[in-house]
């Protein structure tokens, strides 16, 4: 014990007098909180609309300001023809274009079928698909305000749309239990592998092994320092959440925290095994960061929806421990769910932890014979 | 065998295969108490592996060796305890000051408080640092930093210290102090095993072995090894050594 203690606090004058450690330990997760925060947002404001009214009555002049009075839209041009629109286009003045055709009125009240035309500026797709959703939205609102003016009420189906959980969608919601992922697995499993890749580079590696010290105390002492702050970084995040982007804890606080420790423990487990292969700490950084920090933010829907990926992208994203965590967060943090609810991916977890360790041991076995 | 206890490091045919190929082929030597032994032999010669095998990190294929009278295959956790190892990268923090370092091994070796705040005050004594405790060793000069680590590697006391090339990239001045110090310390009675590849070093050394290939090819005094090689120098002795056999 006296043992652990002095490879402890040998650990915390590493940290404490390395300021790009202090750096990564506690600048990042705050720095991606507030990235994340303020940039990975479906919400858009004033987008850009040019409007192309070939039937330029009163109906289109209703509709039109119909669609801009909502304030998420800006009229920015008036073209006449769709090639005057493609210029604006090119020109990057509007990101939207809707046509509105010359027989538009009579369309509406004679034939009962009115088309409209948006054309979307999609070098940007995901912000093409939201102006476009919500265009159509404004469109359908339109309409029925109109039938309701109306004498004869067509037949049509209203749809009642309600966001469950996240009701007016924020982004926060799915961006803080992502974070808290990237950021465990970043700092627990590459700190560790790069801290033992380090003792290696630097041959201090051979004396520990030397010594009669057990190689399980080495290990553990090296790494408890480590999971002891990542796991404080975790509630950084959760607490910066809260506070600063409104993300709630509906469901247990010892449930979540216990699980985040599991997630810890996959993630210092990782980063073991990556230290058992890397010779020095350039390597250790460079494969956790195309092992680790790539897959966490690309693969386990913490960025892009798993199902919207290939096949074999999904059948990857089953491996990534991220994948499970951000599930297990998203069920307790923001569905209230009790244990029952992530006894599954609570279960694969502990598989991997299980396997990654055995994994670690045996090649820290084959590294000392 | 009443002869085991005035050796402090015996080997009878140490041998370590990795699949076909035999890296250290039936080596064997007895290392007296107190003595300054050298293990020479070019990169790839089996140097490491072998000495891996006396510290306890590798387990010999065939043969029999005892360390401070202890035995490789059973007793590896003794050996431990006995033996003081340094390497040519020194194996120091550099992040941490001299004081730190003296505490963090002493720790990891089970001494006592008291007992590590002895070793601060004899080290730092020893090295004329007593002044610089408090400096990290990352400020210090190579020459300083090798005795340190020298230092560290003995800082339990044991019985044997087995040092891998320590002396890579050291100016002559610095490498002369150094040996002042391994001589200093076979004078108190521990036992030093040292490689080099710095023949005017394998000169300072009691007895010295050649290993070539993964044999162990000569052994002795380097007055006998030059007379044995009817060579002027060790360079000459190690060159003939090498060229005799790739013939």
């Amino acid at each position: 014990m006296k043992i652990f203690w002095a490879f402890v606090r040998k650990e915390i004058y590493h940290i404490l007098r390395d300021r790009r450690t202090l750096a990564i330990l506690f600048g990042m997760p705050i720095a991606l909180v507030l990235i994340f925060g303020y940039t990975v947002t479906n919400e858009f404001k004033d987008a850009s609309v040019a409007i192309v009214n070939q039937a330029n009555d009163e109906l289109s002049q209703e509709f039109i300001e119909h669609l801009t009075s909502s304030g998420h839209f800006q009229l920015v041009a008036l073209p006449q023809t769709r090639d005057e629109l493609e210029t604006t286009f090119r020109a990057n003045q509007a990101k939207l274009g809707v046509v509105i055709p010359p027989s538009f009125s009579d369309d509406f009240y004679r034939q009962k079928a009115a088309t409209i035309q948006l054309i979307a500026d999609a070098t940007e797709p995901n912000y093409a698909t939201t102006l476009v959703n919500y265009a159509n939205q404004m469109i359908r609102s339109f309409q029925q305000q109109k039938n309701q003016m109306s004498e004869q009420a067509p037949y049509s189906v209203a749809v009642q749309t309600r966001m469950y959980y996240n009701p007016q969608l924020e982004g926060a919601y799915n961006f803080v239990p992502g974070t808290v992922a990237l950021i465990l697995m970043l700092i627990c499993a590459m700190m560790t592998s790069l801290t033992i890749a380090k003792e290696k580079e630097l041959g201090t590696m051979d004396l520990l092994l030397v010594s009669p010290l057990p190689p399980m105390l080495i290990i553990l002492g090296k790494v408890t320092p480590y999971a002891v702050l990542s796991f404080i970084d975790a509630i950084i995040v959760f607490v910066l959440g809260y506070f600063l982007f409104d993300v709630p804890v509906r469901g247990s606080v010892p449930l979540l925290l216990a699980l985040c420790l599991l997630y810890l423990f996959v993630a210092l487990a990782l980063g073991l095994l990556i230290s058992t292969k890397a010779a020095n700490q350039q390597t250790a950084m460079m494969t956790s960061l195309f092992t680790l920090m790539l897959p966490t933010m690309l693969l386990s829907g913490f960025l892009f929806p798993i199902p919207s990926m290939p096949t074999i992208l999904q059948y990857i994203s089953k491996v990534i421990p991220a994948k499970y965590f951000i599930q297990i967060e998203q069920a307790v943090m923001l569905k209230a769910a009790g244990w029952e609810a992530v006894a599954f991916p609570t279960l694969v977890l502990t598989i991997m932890l299980v396997v990654l360790l055995a994994a670690a041991w045996k090649n820290f076995k084959v590294v000392k014979a | 065998m009443p002869m085991q206890e005035s050796y402090a490091i015996e080997a009878q045919g140490l041998t370590k295969r990795f699949g076909d190929f035999t890296a250290v082929d039936a080596i064997s030597f007895n290392v007296k108490k107190g003595e300054i032994f050298g293990f020479l032999g070019a990169n790839g010669a089996g140097k490491t592996t072998a000495i891996k095998m006396l510290i306890g990190l590798s387990r010999p294929s065939a043969g029999e060796a005892t360390i401070a009278g202890f035995d490789v295959y059973n007793e590896t956790e003794r050996i431990k305890e006995n033996i003081g190892y340094m390497s040519q990268k020194f194996s120091l923090y550099e992040d941490l000051t001299i004081a730190e370092n003296i505490r963090f091994y002493g720790g990891v070796y089970g001494l006592s408080r008291r007992q590590i705040a002895l070793k601060i005050v004899e080290i730092t004594e020893r090295l004329q640092l007593e002044d610089y405790s408090d400096k990290l060793v990352g400020e210090l000069p190579l020459g300083w930093k090798q005795r340190l680590a020298f230092s560290l590697a003995g800082v339990h006391d044991p019985a044997i210290i087995f040092l891998d090339e320590p002396t890579g990239g050291v100016d002559p001045t610095t490498r002369r102090q150094f040996w002042e110090m391994i001589y200093e310390a076979a004078a108190r009675g521990i036992t030093i095993f040292v490689t080099t590849h710095y023949m005017d070093e394998a000169e300072y050394c009691n007895r010295i072995s050649i290993m070539v290939d993964g044999r162990m090819d000569a052994l002795g005094s380097p007055r006998e090894l030059k007379e044995q090689f009817a060579a002027a120098s060790m360079d000459e002795v190690f060159v003939r050594l090498v060229r005799g056999n790739s013939n």
